[in-house]
């Protein structure tokens, strides 16, 4: 971790990225989250952030074995992308990153936005949360990863994600070594904002590549002024920082996000853009009573006791 | 020992507790829709994860007060009755008390301001399932010799 970390620092010594704040080496070596901001009244729609997303992670992209095992029930269907690869105008286990496009007329004025979608790495995300085999886990720089070495599949990370970002690939992955045919049905993939070039002092792949820098990556608190400082300038919006309880991927737009919403194409694979309240806002509040059952728990019976002896007290004077 | 703690650990409530944490844990596994169980009429809520993560927790609040209030009068009784203990009730009490600490850390660590590392993470959820599996086994090897937490 201290070599990846001094690798971390070398190299954004190194970039002069303008899209890189100066901060964010020394945020990354005391270990804070590092965030993303998108400036959506840049971006052309070029794809050169797909193409490299495709390129740089093709080594991580599922080669599964088929014929995939016979599942049961037979209701659970493989789901299987790899005859589709080329697929960029989703996610896919194979395409990690898109770009939705959205024609919005707003205060009179025609406006094409294009929004680079991708894993938001939430800041408390539910998919690691509420993951039960470990396999979705939060680094300490805020990059929310799935495990392709454990993962088995189930596809409860999606299920939970507000945006429904995971996606699956079967005939891959630990399950073809458990239950094949019973439990699991293959690794679940997504966005993992690049973490081994993070490791080697690069910045994500998509912030590279980018023709007109369109993203900016540096300490989350930084980048959340930075991301209302151009929303003023822009007389703009702000999607991400508040969104599922805080997330580390904050979008500047020009245009509300609820008319976008309503102007994207939506449904599998193609996430939203409608605002999220946070999904672990319950466990949140109930996590302290579960903390504090032990010490009330203790606390009763000592009372209980103190009561008991001095009703003894009480009885044998009044004997 | 002898008499009090007997009857909270053969308590109805005890066990409805238990029952419920194993039914609503294994409810944090993507099954229940896969195996049918949620298509039941009056089942559906079994396979919506949020809501039986909720459940989960406030029956382990109930059942972590009720234990510790147990452990509570133990400590505070003067001849505390250790040797009373069966072996398969000490089994038992170890277990429960990984099974509690893995779960008290897994809490902890769905806070939003605190961190644990992807390696810890994975060593508490396959240690909090391997906790409840073992205590299957171990309440059910109990059964079988026929032994409770203490002599009779």
């Amino acid at each position: 971790m201290s070599i990846s970390r001094r690798k971390f620092l070398q190299g954004l010594a190194a970039t002069g990225l303008t899209t890189v704040l100066p901060s964010t080496a020394k945020a990354a070596s005391r270990g804070e989250e590092l965030a993303t901001l998108l400036d959506l009244s840049k971006c052309i729609g070029c794809g050169a952030c797909v193409e490299a997303c495709k390129e740089t992670n093709a080594h991580k992209f599922p080669r599964p074995k088929k014929p995939f095992p016979k599942m049961y029930p037979s209701r659970v269907k493989p789901s299987d992308w790899s005859d589709k690869q080329d697929v960029d105008d989703r996610l896919t286990p194979y395409n990690w990153l898109y770009i939705q496009t959205a024609y919005v007329t707003w205060q009179g004025e025609e406006y094409e936005i294009n929004i680079p979608r991708r894993c938001l790495h939430c800041q408390n995300p539910p998919c690691a949360n509420l993951c039960p085999w470990g396999a979705a886990a939060k680094q300490a720089n805020g990059i929310v990863r799935i495990n392709d070495k454990i993962c088995l599949g189930g596809a409860k990370c999606k299920k939970v994600c507000p945006w429904h970002i995971p996606e699956r690939q079967s005939g891959v992955g630990l399950y073809l070594k458990l239950l094949p045919s019973f439990a699991g049905n293959g690794v679940m993939y997504k966005c993992d904002r690049c973490f081994g070039r993070i490791n080697q002092g690069l910045v994500p792949a998509c912030i590279e590549v980018c023709p007109q820098d369109v993203q900016t990556i540096g300490p989350r608190d930084e980048i959340v002024a930075k991301a209302h400082k151009l929303a003023k300038e822009m007389g703009g919006y702000i999607y991400g920082e508040k969104e599922n309880g805080g997330t580390n991927t904050i979008y500047v737009s020009p245009v509300p996000f609820d008319v976008l919403d309503k102007a994207i194409e939506k449904g599998p694979g193609r996430p939203h853009l409608s605002s999220v309240p946070n999904s672990m806002a319950k466990e949140e509040n109930l996590a302290m009573a579960v903390i504090g059952a032990p010490v009330a728990g203790l606390a009763a019976a000592l009372l209980t006791g103190i009561s008991k002896v001095s009703q003894d007290k009480q009885g044998d004077k009044d004997e | 020992m002898n008499k009090q703690p007997k009857t909270i650990w053969s308590g109805r409530l005890f066990n409805f507790m238990v029952f419920g944490l194993m039914f609503t844990g294994m409810a944090q596994m993507p099954i229940f829709k896969r195996y049918y169980l949620a298509d039941v009429p009056g089942f559906g809520w079994t396979a919506d994860f949020y809501l039986n993560h909720i459940l989960h927790y406030i029956l382990a609040t109930i059942l972590l007060f009720i234990i510790f209030y147990r452990l509570g009068k133990f400590l505070r009784q003067p001849g505390r009755e250790i040797e009373l203990i069966t072996p398969i009730g000490w089994v038992k009490i170890f277990i429960w008390a990984g099974l509690i600490f893995t779960g008290i850390l897994r809490v902890l660590k769905n806070q939003p301001n605190i961190f644990f590392s992807p390696q810890v993470v994975v060593f508490l959820d396959w240690g909090h399932l391997g906790f409840a599996i073992i205590l299957g086994l171990a309440a059910l090897l109990g059964k079988i010799l026929g032994q409770g937490y203490l002599r009779d």
